[in-house]
């Protein structure tokens, strides 16, 4: 019999409909794996208790005949999403012992459909990074292993501090997709600024969306980069990830960026003919030194959405490569100006000083990271007097080209665009830390464009590299147009055929 | 453009993070070779483009002017590292 913690988020919700398992049964499973699986350092937090309570209420209400959409389905949240009376620190030691006293707009959304809260998971601090290593509460390991590894080699790196030697999930959301990819939870939500979704999701072998800017509330989570920043989930396939934006998006009067349009019910667009929709394939996203398996993986996704009816068309997004470093200008100002808000005197940590300049500058010198600092400081340099218009107003001028290239393919009846999600597979923990910090901002180099445009963009699982690691597509849409994206990705999902996640190791 | 350490020690006093002196030097490097990295957009014509203000195109939506927060002062003050009674507390700043 599959163990209940197998089961996808769709499996499992029809298992309960159909009364086969109950949510309190689901919910113990859960518990148990992520009790065994403490050592890939995904959850921060455990909320077990809560989770077999709001389990108890859901199989309450599902006797009642009132269930939700999500009714009964344990679910695990990213550290960034405020949670009423539970652990929120974005994994920054400046929110020390932060407790909000409200629920995030999306997270409020999914208990509303009855999902089970099992506890927070760990990311980057503030969501800034691609690899998950700069979390105050530590690395977290994917479950996929280094080429060779033997299980009992990585039950010692992963009992070891640092884990080094083990893979990274990606980032920022990388506790999100290595719970997911570890059978620890069903699905969970996640946060994109410049691939946080994506990135990780493409390493894990998991399915990640960020739906178009202003389609999920951004309330009650925690900015970075307000400009950029939206919510999504990372699940196990294509119609998990379907089922769980459909409760996570929808308008908020708290969030005046938020759109107030009807949300599609996703999972409809799953297995819809894609006959005769033009793809589009962005001949700058085909990058200097970008590896032989990267390509081979992006002509064979291009032949199975030709083969399923698809006409594909090269496209040219002229100012992609300037996306990248516009987005290290745009995302630290917009982020230096979000953190001021932590000073040592409202909530979260606080380091003396002789008088309260030094006590701010003491609380955010200890509080935050080295890469949390280090984009604060860019983001003052670039809004500072004298520097303004040269590097941030500038900056926003090329995302308005950046957004126009877009525009002009859909235009030209483009409905969809296909390409890598990332540059490579998922690389070591400790291997790119010491680097120069730009090395580790290229992971982004594919993700990126999309925030800055605002658009929906999708990450799905397309193969392994020689190394038997996870690889993903990413297809790009028209904004709002998600389940166009939905229904290609299935193709894709189909086409490649099952990618198995990785047996237990850690346990 | 580039940032020298006096530059280095402005910034992190405009974002009010306190810097040893031993950092300077590698932070210099780190956001040098950041601002080396954003430099190529010095490249691209942006004549008459205007700066993007919104992702999305969308209407600055309002509301009614009224209270919609009824949380409570002992709630607001519930996270704070240092309070007396339902007051923040900070270091004096009026001598």
């Amino acid at each position: 019999m599959t163990q209940l913690n197998e089961f996808t988020l769709a499996q499992a919700r029809d298992a309960i409909a159909s009364k086969q398992v109950s949510a309190v049964e689901l919910t113990q499973a859960h518990i148990a794996a992520i009790e065994n699986a403490r050592a890939l350092g995904a959850f921060v937090v455990e909320t077990p208790d809560q989770a077999l309570a709001m389990a108890a209420a859901a199989d309450a209400r599902i006797a009642k005949g009132e269930a939700g959409p999500l009714e009964g389905l344990p679910i695990g949240v990213k550290d960034l999403y405020a949670t009423k009376g539970v652990h929120t620190q974005a994994c920054s030691h400046i929110l020390d012992g932060f407790k909000p006293a409200y629920e995030s707009s999306v997270t409020a959304n999914l208990w509303r459909d009855g999902a089970v809260m099992l506890g927070k998971l760990n990311m980057d601090e503030f969501a800034m990074g691609s690899s998950n290593e700069t979390s105050f509460y530590g690395p977290v390991a994917s479950p996929w292993l280094p080429a060779g590894w033997s299980a009992e080699k990585a039950r010692a790196a992963a009992a070891t501090k640092d884990k080094k030697g083990l893979l990274v999930p990606g980032g920022s959301s990388g506790g999100s997709a290595s719970a997911v990819a570890a059978h620890l939870c069903l699905g969970a939500t996640a946060s994109d600024t410049g691939g946080s979704i994506r990135q990780p999701a493409a390493f894990t072998g998991t399915v990640g969306i960020k739906p178009t800017y202003g389609r999920c509330s951004r309330w009650g989570m925690v900015a970075f980069a307000s400009s950029l920043d939206q919510a999504g989930p990372i699940a196990r396939n294509v119609r998990d990830c379907a089922i769980m934006l459909r409760s996570m998006a929808g308008y908020d009067p708290k969030d005046t960026t938020s759109v107030d349009a009807p949300v599609p019910d996703y999972e409809k667009a799953i297995g819809a003919s894609i006959k005769g929709r033009k793809i589009g394939i962005p001949k700058e996203y085909r990058v200097d030194g970008m590896p032989e398996e990267i390509d081979a993986l992006w002509s064979r996704g291009v032949e199975w959405l030709r083969a399923a009816g698809a006409e594909i068309v090269e496209i040219s997004l002229p100012h992609t490569k300037y996306a990248l470093p516009a987005y290290y200008i745009v995302a630290p100002a917009e982020a230096s100006s979000n953190l001021a808000r932590y000073d040592g005197v409202r909530y979260g940590l606080r380091v003396a000083g002789r008088d309260i300049q030094e006590m701010y500058e003491n609380t955010r010198a200890e509080g935050f990271g080295p890469e949390v600092r280090r984009r604060i400081m860019i983001g003052a340099y670039v809004l500072s007097a004298g520097y303004y218009d040269a590097y941030y107003v500038r900056a926003q001028k090329i995302r308005t080209l950046i957004r126009r290239d877009f525009e002009t393919a859909f235009a030209a009846g483009v409905d969809a665009i296909l390409t890598p999600a990332t540059p490579s597979a998922a690389f070591g923990i400790g291997e790119k830390t010491n680097a120069d910090p730009v090395e580790m901002y290229l992971n982004d180099v594919f993700t990126v464009t999309v925030n800055m445009a605002g658009l929906p963009g999708l990450a799905v699982p397309a193969g392994l590299s020689k190394d038997g690691l996870p690889l993903g597509l990413q297809l790009i849409g028209r904004p709002f147009d998600e389940e166009t994206l939905f229904s290609l990705a299935q193709v894709v999902e189909d086409a490649a055929g099952r990618i198995d996640l990785p047996k237990p190791w850690w346990s | 453009m580039s940032v020298d350490q006096a530059t280095v020690r402005r910034i992190a006093h405009l974002a009010r993070i306190a810097v040893k002196d031993e950092d300077v030097p590698h932070l210099q490097q780190e956001l040098n070779a950041i601002l080396a990295f954003v430099e190529e957009l010095g490249a691209v014509d942006v004549d008459g483009v205007e700066p993007m203000t919104s992702v999305i195109p969308m209407k600055m939506k309002l509301r009614p002017d009224a209270v919609t927060d009824h949380a409570g002062a002992d709630v607001i003050v519930a996270n704070a590292p240092a309070r007396e009674d339902n007051f923040f507390t900070v270091p004096k700043v009026v001598e």
